[in-house]
């Protein structure tokens, strides 16, 4: 059974299988295949970091990426979209999200990939606890608002630039 | 009318659980739920100006009505991906 292109899940990322994933589904009209990968930095701030803990609301997470992939699908109508985000607890070097997108050309398939990471840090109801030497602290980046239009355009604004 | 609250994070810490139900007077709204649960759990309070806050997995407003076996969920802002800052300086 082939993986799903969107997905959470406390198992190690495999860019591979999300690529896998997204090529089963794209046409031979693929002419560029872009990925992202965020890793778990040791620094944050001046403070070392030890670990990271990933919290997600599971279902509603699952549909802000389905709403991310309508929205590219808006402005980049031949792209196809791989998503695989990590929760639980994560060491220093491991990937807490692949992004993989193809498309016939490489401009739509950097800007859609740049757009998808943007609007991941917006709108996805996940969150990072990070222990660092000495303690530990939510991070809190974006009020979740996926009807924000003004944070909509400034991911697009940063895809396209 | 019982209502299924989620609590995400450092909202979840606070109260000290990630899942409760209430028995709320009908009608009501998510805003109304928001401020129960801020005078049951003082330290929820400053976070009303950023929470943002999902009705049946659906993102919902505050004056959204809440009905009887609603799941209304809390959402404190977001930080997934990768990085500290959503926001960095460019």
């Amino acid at each position: 059974m082939p993986a799903a292109r969107l997905a959470l899940s406390v198992d190690p990322i495999d860019v591979v299988t999300v690529t896998t994933a997204v090529t089963e589904c794209a046409t031979g009209a693929t002419g560029a295949i872009t990925s992202f990968i965020g890793v778990v930095r040791d620094d944050n701030l001046g403070r070392r970091v030890q670990f990271l803990e990933y919290e997600g609301y599971e279902p509603l997470a699952l549909r802000a990426f389905l709403r991310i992939e309508q929205e590219i699908h808006a402005h980049w109508a031949a792209v196809t979209l791989g998503l695989h985000h990590r929760l639980g607890r994560l060491e220093i070097g491991e990937a807490s999200i692949a992004i993989v997108v193809a498309s016939p050309h490489r401009a739509e398939a950097f800007a859609a990939c740049r757009y998808a990471i943007e609007r991941v840090k917006q709108i996805v109801p996940i969150w990072k606890h990070e222990h660092f030497e000495g303690g530990a602290s939510w991070i809190e980046g974006a009020t979740a608002d996926p009807e924000d239009e003004g944070a909509r355009a400034e991911a697009l604004r940063r895809a396209c630039a | 009318m019982r209502v299924t609250i989620r609590l995400f994070a450092r909202l979840r810490e606070i109260a000290g659980t990630g899942e409760l139900v209430l028995d709320l007077a009908a009608p009501t709204t998510i805003g109304a739920v928001w401020a129960e649960l801020a005078s049951r759990y003082g330290d929820l309070a400053p976070y009303g100006a950023s929470v943002s806050a999902a009705r049946n997995l659906e993102y919902a407003r505050m004056n959204t009505a809440v009905s009887e076996g609603d799941e209304i969920a809390f959402l404190p802002p977001v930080s997934g991906g990768a990085g500290a800052r959503p926001h960095p300086p460019e």
